[in-house]
């Protein structure tokens, strides 16, 4: 792969994880008193192996082909093996936690698998590692088809694809280490953080310099929302993690933001969090797959401008919703809650706009799983916003609020939602980028799918019942105005729905395990697509100096 | 570069543009979605002009209802206490026994006290209060320190060994481990221990065994537990004759505690919970224990 690379770019390429790896030393004898020390040596060991690569195949020829007249491939298809590595983590992390919630004994008496670590490594693990990784492949494979250019970086997209997934090995190996900062989806520390805004920053970067150099007038929709997502991750990013650190020599910091704003801060994180890496992103991946493999037009470039800027502008306010009757002030509520309602017309817009671009390709949709997984994933986004806004109305919330629903509306969004239209995109995306036929076996595909939507409902419809009952059972009075249930009843009553709940995760992880046997089995044994449409940015007659 | 064509699937025109081989059709937006788009809008307007909304510099916007929610919850709070005093107040002053006697009342606190014990007392007692490993059964006739509803009140007002001023303090010292007895001594007063409740351990080959015990337990163990071994509920020594056990009656963890000492821990109750409550969980535990076959 670093045969594509200039022999300038190779020493970059050097000096970036030689650079990491003398980080990585600093950090170990500044922390060596404290698990900030194991971290270090972490990031030595990626900056060192990094390094070694590199050096493996320093003095390799110069790359001979005009690198412009081709897309940039190779650090896509890193990409989503990255994802799918991810997605099995942390799929099995969060069957393993749902087991160990119908099982306390699954803990097996240790620290580091205690049911407070391990629900961070499953959260983390599949929305950035999975989640992550796989907006970053599609949207450098997005960015460059829609705009017929090259990624304007022959080293940047590598120090963004490792570099988020260095982000991920810290974060993740840190809540086993018990490092956390107690904010939820924000949970790594400080400089894990402070590593991140560089990684995210020079994504951005990479993404508009690739979009200026752009061989189209006009730039699609898919990258207005990828764009959205890199933008306001970063600033949502910042804020949130504005903390100082014990010392420069210990893993724990303390937020700057005192109090009632703090919680206002991290849910205004949190909830654009779902917002822009979980909605966004996603539907920059929808907005380009889809059509692609129904090869139909999208239906409404109108709507699509209406739900762009409509979930952009509207789901900046609503995180408050998240602060119902709390010590929040009751303002802030209102607003978060009026927002949330006012999001749900563009939302459905988006949903709909999907559904309807399959008009005409509906017999696709009936004999290819792939297509239905993108079709599955529209409805469930179009359910999940439609529950989001409901939940977000306080008298609701004041029954789902602390509830199993809000786990179940998660996973209507995560798996339903998210998950599917990558699985979608991905089966799309991967015989394409290898030149494949089509997948190895379009009956794992299927298989995959209706093990993803039997898991997905089993765990939504065990979540509902158990979070209405719960909700219900915290709020039943005696007549005697005494409450009816203990905390404990409710929980003996939530028993066989944790159960359930664990077998529809584990459905789930099946499927993923099964697609990357699928995938990995394409790249390697799936014949080559005799003949295929050119694939490369179409040069004009001569760019001198490109 | 931008030329429109006719889908001709739904007879819209394209925008002209592709990217990628992909076009997208100039559907105008559905009257449906606008009309939808504005239902929710004036749905948020009417909201905000009925509850606090927008902020106004150091204020907000009141709204035209007046609702706030600190007053909502202070009026429900109020509320819920007068709707609850009908019985509360007489948990609060009546004697134990006026209380038990009332079976109107004792309803009431059965279903009160369930609640509350799963809340608080559960986690350690059990949901029955049949108590676990470490942790003393409330449903037996046996107490540490002392029962019926005034003595259970008490204990769980001031706990057992709290930083509360009066605080019930038990321990059993670590006779073992800090050398008050030797390793032969120990084994021998536990064997004396375990034969108050095990008869058949009583046999020729550990009579000696078991006397040298009795000796070691008249001198070190008889000024808690009592000459005949059946405890004292003034500094919360167990019975060690009866069939209850808080941390097991078997030879080995008589030994382990005899060697490495107990020291239980009960919480006050004082400050978190109300007077009634209390009174209410003291009647309950106690008809838990009455209640018993």
């Amino acid at each position: 792969m670093l045969a594509n690379l200039t022999s300038s770019e190779r020493q970059n390429a050097l000096i970036l994880a030689g650079g990491v790896t003398l980080v990585g030393a600093v950090m170990a004898i500044m922390g060596r008193s404290d698990v900030l020390g194991v971290h270090g040596v972490i990031v030595m060991l990626f900056g060192g192996v990094v390094s070694w690569m590199v050096m493996a195949s320093f003095y390799g020829p110069e790359p001979a082909e005009d690198r412009a007249a081709s897309y940039y491939d190779d650090p896509i298809k890193v990409g989503i093996a990255l994802a799918m590595a991810w997605a099995v983590f942390g799929m099995f992390m969060g069957v393993w936690v749902a087991a160990q919630l119908a099982w306390p004994d699954l803990a097996f008496d240790a620290a580091w698998s205690s049911f407070g670590r391990l629900r961070p490594t499953h959260t983390s693990g599949v929305i950035f590692g999975f989640g992550g990784n796989a907006l970053i492949a599609t949207s450098f494979h997005v960015v460059q088809r829609t705009s017929r250019a090259r990624l304007a970086g022959q080293v940047s997209p590598w120090f963004v694809l490792l570099g988020f997934n260095l982000f991920c090995v810290l974060a993740i190996s840190g809540y086993l280490l018990g490092v956390t900062q107690s904010k939820e989806y924000a949970e790594a520390e400080w400089y894990a953080d402070l590593w991140l805004v560089i990684v995210w920053v020079t994504y951005f970067m990479l993404y508009i310099a690739t979009i200026a150099r752009r061989k189209e007038p006009h730039i699609y929709v898919a990258n207005w929302y990828f764009m959205a997502f890199i933008l306001v991750v970063a600033i949502l990013h910042i804020v949130n993690n504005l903390a100082i650190p014990v010392s420069w020599g210990h893993a724990k910091s303390y937020t700057i933001w005192p109090g009632v704003q703090d919680a206002m801060v991290q849910w205004w994180y949190g909830h654009n969090a779902v917002a822009f890496f979980l909605t966004a992103g996603f539907l920059g991946m929808l907005y380009y797959y889809l059509p692609v493999r129904a090869q139909r037009p999208i239906f409404s470039y109108r709507l699509s401008i209406l739900s762009f800027w409509g979930i952009t502008f509207f789901y900046m306010w609503a995180g408050s919703h998240h602060l119902h009757y709390t010590a929040l002030p009751h303002w802030v509520q209102t607003l978060g809650m009026t927002f949330s309602v006012m999001l749900l017309v563009p939302s459905w817009a988006s949903a709909g706009n999907a559904l309807l671009t399959l008009n005409g390709a509906w017999h696709r949709v009936r004999d290819d799983a792939t297509l239905r997984f993108m079709m599955a994933a529209a409805v469930f986004y179009g359910l999940s916003t439609f529950e989001g806004s409901f939940m977000a109305i306080r008298p609701v919330n004041s029954l789902s609020h602390y509830t199993d629903w809000t786990v179940g509306h998660v996973h209507a969004g995560a798996l339903g939602w998210v998950a599917l239209i990558t699985f979608g995109s991905l089966y799309t995306l991967v015989p394409s980028l290898w030149k494949r036929e089509g997948m190895y076996s379009a009956t794992l595909v299927e298989v995959h799918f209706w093990l993803a939507i039997a898991g997905t409902l089993i765990y939504v419809f065990a979540m509902w019942n158990s979070g209405i009952i719960q909700g219900l059972m915290w709020r039943t009075y005696t007549e005697e105005g005494s409450l009816a249930y203990s905390f404990l009843d409710s929980l003996v009553a939530m028993y066989p729905y944790y159960i359930a709940r664990a077998f529809g995760g584990l459905l789930f992880l099946i499927g993923a395990v099964i697609g990357c046997y699928n995938m990995w089995m394409t790249v390697r044994a799936a014949p080559l697509a005799a003949t295929r449409a050119a694939d490369a940015p179409v040069l004009p007659a001569a760019v001198p100096g490109e | 570069m931008a030329e429109v064509e006719r889908d001709p699937v739904t007879g819209r025109e394209t925008t002209g543009h592709e990217w990628n081989g992909i076009k997208e059709l100039d559907t105008p937006v559905p009257r449906g979605v606008l009309m939808f788009l504005i239902v929710t809008h004036v749905w948020a307007i009417v909201w905000w002009f009925m509850v606090p909304a927008w902020p106004l510099g150091v204020t907000y916007t009141k709204g035209l209802l007046g609702i706030d929610q600190h007053t909502t919850v202070e009026a429900r709070v109020v509320e819920g206490q007068r709707q609850r005093s009908s019985w509360t107040s007489r948990l609060e002053t009546e004697p134990y026994d006026a209380i038990l006697a009332d079976e109107a009342l004792m309803t009431t606190v059965r279903d009160t006290g369930r609640q509350l014990f799963g809340d608080n007392c559960a986690a350690c007692h059990g949901r029955d209060g049949r108590g676990r490993a470490n942790y003393p059964d409330l449903t037996d006739d046996d107490w540490l320190w002392g029962g019926g509803p005034e003595l259970i009140e008490q204990t769980m007002r001031v706990g057992i060994n709290t930083a509360h001023p009066e605080t019930r303090i038990g321990q059993m010292p670590a006779f073992g481990r800090d050398e008050m007895l030797d390793r032969e001594q120990v084994r021998s007063v536990a064997a004396y221990v375990y034969s108050l409740t095990n008869p058949d351990y009583s046999t020729a080959a550990n009579l000696d065994r078991i006397n040298a015990g009795r000796e070691t337990f008249a001198t070190t163990c008889a000024a808690c537990h009592g000459e005949n071994a059946q405890g004292n509920t003034e500094v919360g020594a167990p019975n060690l004759t009866d069939a209850y056990w808080i941390y097991g009656g078997s030879m080995d963890t008589i030994i382990a505690s005899v060697h490495g000492g107990r020291q239980g821990h009960m919480p006050t109750w004082d400050e978190r919970l109300t007077t009634a409550e209390i009174r209410t969980l003291a009647v309950y535990v106690h008809d838990l224990g009455t209640a018993q076959p």
